[in-house]
């Protein structure tokens, strides 16, 4: 369980992090999604102790890191797979670990056998790893107290489509066994298809949060009809806003049924009539980052 | 010491095949699976003692790391090796001891200097105070290992000047006399300690390896030249100027109690400001 409350950032007059709230439950994949320099890594690094809060709080499991007795034991941290000592080895930089939370040598070999390192690779130089490499690293570094909560920043950057298609899988895991999983990304796919909960920061404010169902309810609706004008008109007239779509057709914002009694009421002949699909999770994080973009230009 | 894990061999075991409960993280495409560590998750914070080894194994286990102390053995070496060809090798077990001082000085407090800093310059600081949060007590374990590293290099130092002045005593027939009065070793030894918490200080205070070493080897000279160059700071300088405070410690002469006074104020100045300084912005700063 991961809990944040009204947190602030601020970098002098630059405020990165503003009055964040959203909580990350036991048992689902919270996804947090928002464009690069939108405040994530602030955010979880503010988690993870090891960036001061200007205020608000943030609580792990009920309080706050810093206050967790061996956290290594209970939050799985991978916040920048670069942050490891370019001479180490990856089995050293894991030995280190495993060292100071006091779990056994052996959990080494066990972390590195399950994000698929091999031996040989676990002997190599962390300088001599591909970016892919050092997530995997990461995340074996993650996994080696045996968490129940994990905080994963971009965990899939450099991952190649099978590594990244493994980690869903790993994640999905987890958190199926009742581990708290929060994981940011810019790629709206990934979010899109490993998340149960999305959270959307844009220019440090969260700009929508809800369940994936939720945030893609309001889409819209696709509306074909035998006079796509007149249908316009009619909706214009029902207080209905729609916008053309670029292969024919109209993007109506309302649900299906308001759209289709509209379309009765005026005696429109309808060929199609769907919840709109197409936009998709990505045309609303566009949208929803799009505006911030705007201000941080105007600014 | 460490938490018991799970009784099977390897995570290689097909999940079901063993009494281990069988855990949901697996390698997809394969039956490799976590198995989950046995026992309550701690409630305990981790020792310190087990903080201060991990940090020396830090400063052992990176080429540069062991470089460097392999490099402070090599010019101890140096240094003996050269001085048993000069003077017919005849410097006492004190005199080749004695000679090796200078370079653990300077060489030393580089170990400490990286144990502080590579946490930034590395920026395995993410790492290491994600998983201790109380960033004081690794600073401290860092204190710790470093002065054991210290202690090591002395006792090499040691062993070396023995080893030369055997040499010279049993080789050369040297008339080499093995006493070491037990207040130059005690002196070295301090002195040493000193260098190190001074090197940490520096290092901790700048974040910054190359300004931590360049800072540590130029600013207390620069401050004993421009102390010595100016008139009215002479007086001002001798109570600052660690390097001449020191001198008499590496050389086992007597110490008088305005020498010891004139010690501690310019250690309070050299090492327990930087190291103030250099706690508090552990603390308050921000790991990126």
């Amino acid at each position: 369980m991961i809990s944040v409350n009204s947190l602030t950032r601020r970098y002098g007059p630059v405020v990165a992090v503003d009055d964040v709230t959203f909580d990350a439950k036991p048992g689902l994949v919270t996804g947090f999604l928002g464009p690069n320099g939108a405040g994530k890594s602030t955010t979880m690094r503010i988690l993870c102790g090891l960036t001061p809060a200007t205020s608000g709080t943030a609580t792990v499991l009920g309080r706050p890191y810093a206050a967790l007795p061996n956290p290594g034991r209970h939050v799985g941290v991978l916040l920048d797979a670069s942050d490891q000592h370019a001479g180490r080895t990856g089995r050293e930089v894991l030995a280190l670990s495993a060292l100071v939370m006091g779990v056994d040598r052996r959990r080494v070999d066990e972390v590195i056998d399950v994000v698929g390192l091999t031996e040989r690779e676990s002997h190599r130089r962390v300088r001599n790893y591909s970016l892919g490499m050092r997530q995997r690293l990461g995340l074996a570094h993650a996994l080696l107290g045996d968490p129940e909560v994990l905080v994963l920043d971009e965990p899939a950057n450099g991952l190649d489509p099978a590594g990244i298609r493994w980690m869903r899988s790993l994640l999905r895991g987890f958190a199926d066994d009742g581990g708290t999983v929060l994981l940011s990304s810019h790629l709206l796919n990934e979010i899109e298809l490993v998340a149960d909960e999305i959270v959307v920061i844009g220019n440090g404010r969260i700009v929508a949060s809800g369940t994936k169902a939720e945030l893609l309810r309001g889409a819209g609706t696709t509306v074909r009809s035998t006079d796509d004008a007149a249908l316009e008109g009619a909706l214009r007239a029902e207080g209905i806003a729609s916008t053309r779509a670029p292969g024919g057709g109209l993007v109506a914002e309302a649900e299906p049924a308001g759209v289709g009694a509209a379309a009765a009421r005026h005696g429109i002949v309808l060929v199609e009539l769907r919840q709109a699909d197409g936009r998709g999770l990505e045309d609303m994080f566009l949208e929803l980052t799009a505006s911030t973009a705007r201000e941080e230009v105007a600014a | 010491m460490s938490a018991p894990v799970g009784t099977q061999p390897t995570s290689a075991t097909a999940p079901g095949a063993t009494g281990n409960p069988a855990h949901p993280v697996t390698r997809p495409g394969s039956q490799v699976s976590l198995p989950r560590i046995d026992g309550a998750r701690p409630t305990a914070g981790i020792p310190f003692g087990r903080l201060a080894l991990v940090e020396l194994r830090k400063q052992l286990d990176t080429r540069a790391g062991r470089w460097l102390l392999v490099t402070i053995g090599l010019v101890v070496a140096g240094i003996v090796t050269i001085m048993l060809f000069v003077g017919g090798g005849a410097h006492g077990y004190e005199g080749y001891f004695g000679a090796t001082a200078l370079p653990l000085m300077l060489l030393v407090p580089i170990v400490g200097i990286l144990a502080a800093t590579a946490e930034w310059s590395q920026r395995t600081g993410l790492t290491t105070f994600a998983l201790e949060p109380r960033r004081h007590r690794v600073v401290l374990a860092k204190v710790v290992a470093s002065t054991v590293a210290a202690v090591g290099c002395l006792v090499a130092a040691l062993a070396l000047a023995a080893v030369a002045n055997l040499v010279a005593v049993q080789g050369r027939g040297a008339d080499s006399p093995w006493t070491l009065s037990a207040g130059m070793l005690w002196g070295v030894a301090l002195v040493l300690v000193l260098s190190l918490a001074q090197g940490v200080g520096f290092g901790l205070s700048l974040l910054n390896t190359p300004a931590a070493i360049v800072g540590y080897l130029v600013l207390p000279t620069v401050w004993s030249i421009v102390t010595g160059l100016v008139e009215q700071m002479r007086s001002v300088g001798q109570w600052l100027d660690i390097g001449a405070a020191t001198e008499p410690l590496l050389e086992g002469a007597a110490m008088s109690a305005r020498d010891w006074a004139q010690v501690g104020t310019s250690s309070l100045v050299w090492v327990v400001l930087p190291l103030a300084i250099g706690f508090w912005r552990v603390r308050r700063s921000e790991v990126k």
